[in-house]
């Protein structure tokens, strides 16, 4: 071991950076939809459902990436299955000892982290074949990545649809006054997507690279 | 008009490439195209050009919307006045008056709002500004609420326009009925101004307004405004979509002229005719209890079939898919305003889904077709 690579040198880092942006999972990977659309209806589950991701996410990944030389190949699905599966009910029954209105909010959300495409897919892609340390950085990027979109959208989605921001009002009640209303359709799921769908856009338009092939 | 032409040549070479306003090349050219017949020939080889362009369709749907939006105008003070009391002692152009100071406000928002958005996306494109917003923006007042807030119908057709049209490359590419698009969005957004039971009729001082005849059935009230009133439209309702008859006329003038299809609207009265005699026979609720023929003459039915099923770009193009395309949105219109009365419109969902099918009701036609060819064949 000569050569040894700092902990956070140029390229480790880089597996915390890119998903957040030239490699976001949501955004430019296409996985985790679902759940980005069902929680990100206010600001703070969006929140709480990052940080559950970026646990299961991180510890999952260092842990198949210890097992990655034992585990049969055959199996390896049902082995990552069962290491992410006590995991969330680890972060489950933490949240409904300590956020438990949070915990009923965000409800059968945090129990389907387990089918959250970008868990099984980073596991997959990249902690069955890298070590541990690298595995950990990979997780924490991809669920800062994930985060950072989550945000990103229930921002605006509770802006316009509560006028709310973290559950304090933010738009002023004379606007009510004069008409204003608050958008419906904001709450609903379906502009979620067209909210995500108008980042990647934006995001496409910004760094054409991203631009796919014809 | 020939010092307006002699202005326009001389101001011309700004606008062309390696002018002084280069860059505003296509709004140059919109306003060159509306004021003047464009002037292209061919110059090589024999053509043989119908006369007929974008710009004299939409021309001529705007046209066939005349009847529907005169009455629309005419029926907004007539609710008015008749609402106060007042319907005998007023004249007619009192009445016209105050619907047209009502309405004109809509439009004007409906045209600056979408034409800014138009213009600016050809600008940045690089695209030419095309007349297809001439027609949804006259649509989509029509298909609203008198009091729908400026601001919202705003909001709706800027997301409408960008959303619904520009974002799939402009007229005559998009997936949905921009007009349609607006109006769910308002519908799902401000619940409130959309879906009550009751429609704005006058400036009363405690805010008067009453029910349309569709969400009288969903609270139970079957008495119907008797067929005249129903079919000549003077009963509350969104602008443009309470006379059939008006409508019929808008129809006829697209039939003529071979603008709009036969087929689609014929089918989709079929459609709704059909699935209403079904409806007959069952007993889920009020709705199903209204004759038939008095579905087709209810909510924004007629409206819908004559000028948004028939959009050329959002409908099915084959034959034979006109015709399904056309019936089932009549079907689904009737059905989802009986089986689900929290959405009494359900001619709005209908046309939105089937714009959604269209594509697939084509290819499979397409494909139908080939393989019988292919049997034929071999």
């Amino acid at each position: 071991m000569k050569n040894k690579e700092p902990l956070f040198s140029k390229n480790n880092l880089k597996l915390i950076t890119n998903p957040l942006s030239k490699d976001n999972p949501i955004t430019v990977q296409v996985i985790g939809i679902c759940s980005a659309l069902a929680v990100t209806a206010q600001i703070k589950p969006a929140v709480i459902m990052t940080f559950s991701v970026m646990f299961v996410l991180a510890l999952s990944n260092v842990i198949i990436s210890f097992l990655r030389k034992t585990i049969p190949s055959r199996i390896r699905i049902i082995v990552q299955l069962i290491v992410v599966a006590s995991l969330v009910i680890v972060v489950n029954e933490f949240l409904k000892a300590y956020f438990f209105d949070v915990s009923k909010q965000l409800s059968v959300f945090v129990g389907l982290i387990i089918t959250n495409c970008i868990i099984m897919g980073r596991l997959e892609a990249f902690a069955l074949t890298n070590k541990p340390w690298l595995a950990f950085l990979d997780g924490i990027g991809n669920s800062l990545g994930y985060g950072l979109l989550l945000i990103i959208v229930s921002f605006f989605r509770e802006l316009f649809g509560s006028g709310t921001i973290w559950g304090f009002q933010v738009i002023p009640e004379c606007f009510y006054n004069f008409g204003y209303e608050n958008n419906g359709l904001m709450i609903l799921p379906p502009m979620a997507l067209i909210t995500i769908g108008v980042i990647i856009w934006i995001q496409r338009s910004k760094n054409k690279n991203l631009i796919e092939e014809k | 008009m020939k010092s307006l032409r002699r202005y326009v040549d001389r101001i011309k070479p700004n606008f062309q490439e390696g002018g002084k306003y280069e860059k505003l090349q296509s709004t140059f050219e919109a306003f060159e195209a509306f004021l003047f017949v464009p002037n292209k020939t061919s110059q090589i080889g024999t053509h043989i050009h119908d006369a007929i362009d974008m710009k004299r369709t939409m021309a001529i749907v705007v046209f066939a919307l005349l009847p529907a939006t005169l009455f629309g105008i005419y029926n907004i003070g007539y609710q008015h006045f008749v609402s106060l009391n007042e319907i005998y002692t007023v004249g007619f152009w009192q009445i016209f008056w105050f619907g047209f100071i009502e309405f004109l406000p809509l439009v004007v928002v409906s045209y600056v709002v979408g034409l800014t958005i138009e213009f600016a996306s050809a600008q940045i494109r690089g695209h030419k500004v095309n007349e297809g917003y001439l027609v949804t923006g006259m649509l989509i007042p029509l298909i609203m609420p008198v009091d729908v807030p400026l601001w919202m119908l705003a909001v709706a057709i800027a997301f409408a326009v960008i959303l619904g049209k520009e974002i799939f490359g402009g007229t005559g590419m998009n997936i949905f009925n921009p007009a349609l698009v607006a109006r769910a969005f308002i519908f799902f957004s401000y619940p409130s101004q959309m879906s009550g039971t009751s429609v704005w009729i006058a400036d009363k001082p405690d805010a008067f307004s009453g029910a349309t005849p569709l969400s009288n059935i969903a609270l139970g009230n079957l008495s119907m405004p008797d067929f005249h009133d129903l079919f000549f439209g003077f009963i509350p309702g969104s602008i443009g979509e309470t006379s059939t008859f008006c409508i019929l006329i808008g129809a006829l003038i697209l039939l003529i002229t071979g603008i709009a299809s036969f087929k689609i609207m014929f089918s989709v009265f079929l459609g709704g005719y059909f699935m209403s005699l079904v409806v007959n026979f069952t007993n889920i609720n009020f709705y199903s209890q209204i004759p038939a023929y008095e579905h087709l003459l209810l909510g924004g039915f007629a409206f819908g079939a004559v000028f948004m099923a028939t959009d050329p770009v959002t409908a099915s193009q084959t034959n034979t898919g006109k015709y399904i395309y056309g019936f089932l949105i009549g079907l689904l219109a009737i059905l989802i305003r009986v089986v689900n009365p929290a959405y009494p419109e359900g001619m709005m969902f209908a046309i939105l889904i089937m714009n959604l099918f269209a594509p697939l009701i084509d290819h499979y036609i397409v494909q139908a077709n080939i393989n019988k060819r292919l049997k034929r064949q071999t």
